[in-house]
């Protein structure tokens, strides 16, 4: 069965459209399972606990009902649960991966932990984050970015953060609220405060 | 070792921006996308093997009590990169409307009727040389509201994770000779015809099961690795 011809290119995005939910997030709703939920944790799993939440909108600042989220993160101590990484064991409990759907007023959250620190190609620390891609009817291809956080000295020197205008960085970094464990951002997918995407 | 992907590749997608397809008009960004160089974040990916998956979820045949009406049929093919390397165990999931175009999602309100035999997803995971499989059910075409008598031609959506985060594809898989093609934004917002043709199943009559299910080939192509190594701290 396995083609030796070489492929003249990869296979094309199409948008995720409206009815995703009952395959990929049916969440109790349908008659089917999830295979991911909106939390990484795991009983075993060390490092701070953390909740991130927030709306996502559109270019008219309307709640997007219909979009899906997907976080992708190193564990507390900076390591991924990817054999890939081919750095120290990765913590066996931590799997780095959620995915949430927004609801109909466009709020998601995530429960999982906060990332450890990360090197760049050049070695350098990046300041702690979490990946997001970000999927929705009307998107006709996922979109990239990342969460940072507000109460973190690193992300001065941070090497990918230092690619971003200065005036937009706050939209890739969420807000600790007083007192909790729980950070908040909103993504606006087009407009003022745009959401700063990556070309990756 | 850990590679850099290309992004070159991505070409093949469709801009995000796609006015014929009028919800691409407020959810596409404005401000262009700021390129970054892969760090370790980027090139993992989660890893998802056959635990996520149980026995039975790539057919959605068998999910009920009955059997759902409508054309049974085998979709499968190859999880391969741009390479030509085969993509093993690599999750793939899968949603679709039933024989009659109609999506089990509350939302989904169109006149056509629910099949209480058939859901519509399914899930599997790639094999040792990237190979996958799915029974199912033909999907019919619907229509939705884009523009006047618009109908989507028939497709089977497609998650596919492969091996990065950057790797990541959520596509649709497309029926051959679809004569809906020429009026459908969403297939059209991929720009080269080429690309295109890559997102149409071929008919398989090889592996078409005599007196039982047609056989569709998909196969998927993900973003490849580039034979530079990157650099390991």
């Amino acid at each position: 069965m396995q083609e030796s011809v070489k492929p003249d290119g990869i296979t094309p995005s199409q948008t995720v459209g409206p009815f995703f939910k009952y395959g990929l997030t049916p969440t109790g709703e349908y008659a089917w399972n999830d295979a991911f939920t909106n939390s990484t944790l795991t009983p075993n799993v060390t490092g701070d606990r953390i909740r991130i939440e927030g709306r996502v909108f559109d270019g008219d600042g309307v709640a997007v009902p219909d979009c899906m989220l997907e976080i992708w993160q190193a564990d507390a101590q900076g390591r991924f649960a990817d054999p890939q990484d081919k750095r120290a064991l990765p913590n066996a409990s931590f799997r780095g991966f959620a995915r949430c759907g927004t609801d109909k007023d466009g709020n998601y959250s995530f429960e999982t932990i906060r990332p450890g620190v990360v090197p760049d190609p050049a070695g350098k620390p990046q300041a702690p984050h979490i990946l997001v891609a970000v999927f929705g009817r009307g998107m006709l291809r996922h979109l990239y970015t990342r969460i940072y956080f507000s109460d973190e000295a690193g992300n001065a020197a941070d090497p990918v953060l230092a690619l971003v205008p200065a005036d937009r960085r706050a939209t890739l970094t969420a807000v600790r609220e007083a007192g909790k464990p729980v950070y908040r951002l909103d993504l606006h997918l087009q407009g003022d405060n745009e959401t700063v995407f990556f070309d990756v | 070792m850990t590679f850099i992907y290309p992004t070159g590749s991505n070409a093949a997608h469709p801009l995000p921006l796609s006015p014929d397809y009028k919800s691409s008009i407020k959810r596409a960004p404005n401000k262009p996308l700021i390129p970054m160089p892969h760090t370790l974040s980027e090139l993992t990916g989660p890893v998802y093997g056959h635990e996520t998956v149980r026995e039975g979820d790539n057919d959605l045949t068998r999910q009920h009590a009955g059997e759902p009406l409508g054309e049974r049929i085998i979709v499968h093919g190859h999880v391969r990169d741009e390479d030509g390397r085969g993509v093993p165990n690599s999750l793939v999931e899968i949603w679709q409307a039933n024989s009659c175009g109609r999506y089990v999602h509350v939302r989904d309100q169109h006149p056509a009727p629910l099949d209480p035999n058939f859901t519509g997803a399914g899930r599997t995971v790639s094999d040792a040389s990237g190979y996958y499989r799915f029974v199912t059910i033909k999907p019919g075409a619907y229509p939705w509201g884009n523009h006047h008598n618009a109908w989507r031609p028939a497709h089977i959506h497609l998650s596919v994770f492969g091996h990065s985060f950057v790797t990541r594809l959520v596509t649709q898989m497309y029926f051959p000779n679809d004569p809906l093609f020429p009026f459908d934004p969403i297939f059209n917002s991929v720009p080269d015809e080429k690309a295109r043709a890559r997102m149409v199943s071929s008919f398989d009559l090889e592996n078409t099961q005599p007196e039982w299910a047609l056989c569709y080939r998909f196969d998927i192509v993900l973003r490849g690795k580039d034979a530079t190594p990157m650099e390991s701290h």
